[in-house]
């Protein structure tokens, strides 16, 4: 089957998910509609000093010892593994097409720094010299847990996914890219199924104190389960938290041919990019714009076709401004009337992996025709006009869903999602 | 639908100065290395060279939001828009596309030092971290650390703003987002994309990554093939390269020249052991090297200099029926994500002058084939990840 462009069409056949609210689809899908919060105080890790203590961390995930890359390749293995197992497109191990992996930066983080400077067994003076001078004698683990590199290929490893593997960022628009380079694979005719995977788990310390020093954090520690209030008035930044999402894609005749069942299919994505400010977006929303439209466009949708909307809604004052400016630029007066909810405000913004969790939310959506709210908007902000679903989830003929992701960095991306073609 | 792919455009700063010419030159004058060894001793690097910053990033405040890797990838990503005669056409800019291979930007190693010091006299090693983290670290510092902010700068620097997407994962990062621009371009999914990366080598978090697995190389020899002692290792080199990769009928459209046609572009992975580096080369050439006629190629080696890998490549190369090899690590160093688009750059550059520029190594360097009409790039990951590429002479 081919889309209008002659294309062919994309399905979903698996999905899987990992944050705060559970493990799995069932357990993220009955918090997210009854409205549940995932964010708490951080206990992983001490927090005092710092000025946001709170977040969605994913406390029953456990490795030893924790650092970005080991926690978010376990994160993402198990989304994966739920997915690929739902697909049943081969045994787990031996994907038959690539993985594209939405990920966030690798760096050598303190610990081993730490574990580096008690080797070099100084006691008063240290630095970059005395780590240099011990670091032969570090663990391959370290090492490897070092290397931006090691997630994809832990993971290429696991499920046996073929060629290169392809590890990216477009910040807060990952998870949305990972989908849509996979898309692009198997439109260009390279592979008949991609696995996408998006994962974050660079929850410690210095990530949070990099976010807070730039004020995009919210400060509500007292009520951590109120604190993500995307579209309130009194909004007052993201809450940060670790998640996880893989969808299995393949061309609609792919899985037909073997008789999978189908969750949904992806009509199109677009993206644009914005050359104003590293943090904000032009005023006048331009690239916000360009890449809904570009979504519209390359799914040959129009804008009344839009039945529910998957929002970015971070929750800071910026983003949830921006969207709703470009919503009504792009779907002039149905953006006031069409659904659209946040699920950053139960589940916190999961960063790299955001996109493709609000993909299996909004896969999710259509499967159940039903809503999840946004929940913790006591106080709306009488300056966005948007039906945001307040408080309880809703039940509606949802047929076409579109998911926003917008990055630090200017990257913005936008997906269409619709039901099995009938 | 698959369409003939140009480079039209090429930006590339090195040790061995900035832009086309100046590389051409610096390849054929065989003066050696340029390497700084008292920065960081006893570690040589490969410094950048000194660059005019204001001539791509004109305001100051620009300049000052960005780390050195960020400054040499937005440097030489706006040299190779001004080799494909682009810069003044915003309409383009807008809808042209972008991968950046990308790693993590620096550290502020003072701060780290400092940290490192204090933590060494606490009692209470959490707390104090936190509160000397949050006092000590500039708030801009993690916008100049984050991968895809050298691309987010390209977009505010130079107005490439139809896509921005930043690949991870050191060479492999490289060798991806080449082979994917080329696929979107080949298949109609994108007319004309930047691609390309960067890295500063003066890093004392980078030498420690390497070190890590003794991976740095203190011996004298320059030649990747010829570091022979131990484990061999990587001379970390500062690099930019960016490549306007077009579809011909676009370039052709706008009266733009090729500098060379990017014709196959290929990457796998695999768990590394005795001879897997080897049979993986040969894999991948057994993709897109049939029919290629071995009297008229040239070989540009992405190699780290890392023994083992390294002798598994020149076996591989070494079947290729006496093509001249040349390595572009000898001459830059290593530059993780950029090296594969820099050996692609200076691949580019041979096809434009129909030769390979002069061995630096006469024991595997030998051959001084004058009509190169196409050539092979190599890569391997010095710890995953092999690519290769096919650059060839463009058919105007």
């Amino acid at each position: 089957m081919k889309d209008a462009a002659g294309r062919p069409v994309i399905a979903v056949t698996g999905a899987g998910i990992v944050t705060s609210l559970g493990e799995g689809k069932q357990d993220n899908w009955s918090g997210l509609t009854a409205g549940r919060s995932g964010i708490h105080a951080i206990t992983r890790f001490p927090t005092e000093g710092l000025r946001t203590t709170i977040g969605g961390t994913i406390d029953f995930v456990d490795v030893e010892p924790f650092c970005c890359a080991s926690f978010t390749t376990e994160i993402a293995s198990r989304a994966a593994t739920e997915a690929v197992g739902q697909s049943a497109i081969r045994p787990v191990g031996d994907f038959p097409g690539p993985l594209f992996v939405a990920m966030p930066p690798i760096e050598i983080e303190w610990p081993l720094r730490e574990r580096l400077l008690a080797m070099a067994g100084k006691d008063d003076e240290a630095d970059y010299s005395d780590l240099l001078e011990v670091a032969s004698k570090a663990q391959s683990i370290d090492y490897e847990n070092s290397l931006y590199g090691s997630v994809a290929e832990r993971l290429a490893s696991t499920f046996g996914t073929k060629g290169s593997p392809i590890s990216l960022t477009t910040a807060c628009a990952s998870g949305a890219t990972a989908i849509q380079l996979g898309v692009e694979a198997i439109r260009r005719g390279e592979t008949d199924a991609a696995l996408a995977v998006a994962a974050d788990g660079s929850m410690y310390p210095e990530t949070m104190i990099r976010f807070s020093l730039l004020s995009a954090l919210s400060t509500q520690n007292d009520e951590p389960e109120k604190a993500a209030r995307p579209f309130s008035k009194n909004r007052d930044g993201f809450v940060m938290a670790e998640g996880a999402a893989a969808l299995v894609l393949e061309s609609y005749e792919h899985a037909k041919a073997r008789g999978a069942d189908i969750l949904g299919v992806i009509r199109g994505c677009g993206e644009k990019a914005d050359s104003f400010h590293r943090t904000r977006s032009n005023p006048d929303g331009k690239a916000i714009i360009g890449a809904l439209q570009a979504a519209l466009d390359d799914a040959g949708c129009a804008p009344d076709e839009i039945d529910y909307i998957n929002a970015h809604g971070t929750g800071t004052p910026e983003n949830d401004k921006m969207e709703n400016f470009a919503l009504g630029e792009v779907l002039g007066e149905r953006a006031r009337t069409v659904p659209i909810s946040s699920n950053k405000s139960m589940i916190g913004h999961t960063l790299t992996a955001a996109g493709a969790i609000e993909a299996v939310a909004s896969l999710l959506t259509l499967e159940h025709q039903r809503i999840p709210p946004t929940i913790n908007y006591d106080v709306p902000d009488p300056a966005i006009e948007l039906d945001v679903v307040p408080f309880t989830a809703r039940d509606a003929e949802v047929s076409t869903v579109l998911s926003n992701s917008f990055g630090f960095g200017g990257q913005n991306a936008c997906l269409v999602f619709s039901g099995e073609p009938a | 639908m698959t369409n003939d792919v140009w480079i039209t455009g090429i930006g590339l700063t090195s040790s061995l100065g900035e832009g086309r010419d100046a590389h051409w030159q610096a390849l054929n004058a065989g003066t050696g290395p340029v390497l700084d060894r008292q920065c960081i001793s006893p570690y040589a690097f490969h410094p950048m060279a000194e660059l005019d910053l204001s001539l791509q990033i004109p305001k100051r405040g620009d300049q000052r939001q960005m780390e050195p890797w960020q400054r040499y990838g937005v440097y030489t990503a706006g040299l190779a828009l001004d080799d494909a005669n682009v810069k003044d056409d915003p309409d383009l800019l807008s809808r042209m596309d972008m991968i950046v291979a990308a790693g993590g930007g620096e550290r502020d190693i003072a701060v780290d030092n400092q940290i490192m010091s204090e933590l060494l006299k606490s009692n209470d090693r959490a707390k104090l971290l936190i509160e000397r983290l949050s006092n000590e670290l500039r708030p801009t510092l993690f916008l100049a650390q984050l991968p895809n902010l050298v691309a987010g700068n390209i977009s505010i620097v130079h107005g490439v703003t139809g896509s921005s997407r930043t690949f991870m994962g050191e060479e492999a990062a490289g060798h991806d987002a080449v082979r994917t621009a080329h696929a979107r371009v080949a298949a109609g999914q994108s007319r004309i994309c930047l691609v390309g990366g960067a890295f500063n080598a003066a890093r004392e978090d980078m030498l420690l990554l390497f070190e890590m697995v003794s991976g740095n190389w203190l011996g004298e020899a320059d030649s990747v093939w010829a570091r022979d002692t131990g484990n061999g290792g990587v001379r970390l080199g500062s690099m930019g390269a960016f490549l306007v990769l077009e579809a011909a009928d676009h370039a052709r459209a706008r009266g733009a020249r090729p500098v060379a046609r990017l014709e196959a572009v290929v990457a796998d992975r695999g768990p590394r052991e005795a001879g897997s580096v080897g049979r993986s080369l040969s894999a991948l050439w057994s993709r897109i090297g049939g029919g290629i006629e071995a009297d008229t190629l040239g070989v540009v080696s992405g190699a780290t200099g890392i023994a083992g890998q390294t002798a598994e490549e020149l076996g591989f190369l070494e079947t290729l029926s006496g093509a001249p090899i040349r390595a572009a690590g000898t001459h830059l160093g290593h530059g993780l994500e950029a090296q594969f688009p820099a050996s692609l750059a200076i691949a580019a550059l041979c096809i434009s002058h129909g030769k390979v520029f002069p061995a630096a190594d006469a024991s595997v360097e030998t051959n001084e084939r004058v009509d190169v009409e196409r050539a092979l790039v190599t890569s391997v990951g010095h710890w995953r990840g092999e690519g290769l590429a096919l650059v060839a002479r463009a058919e105007t």
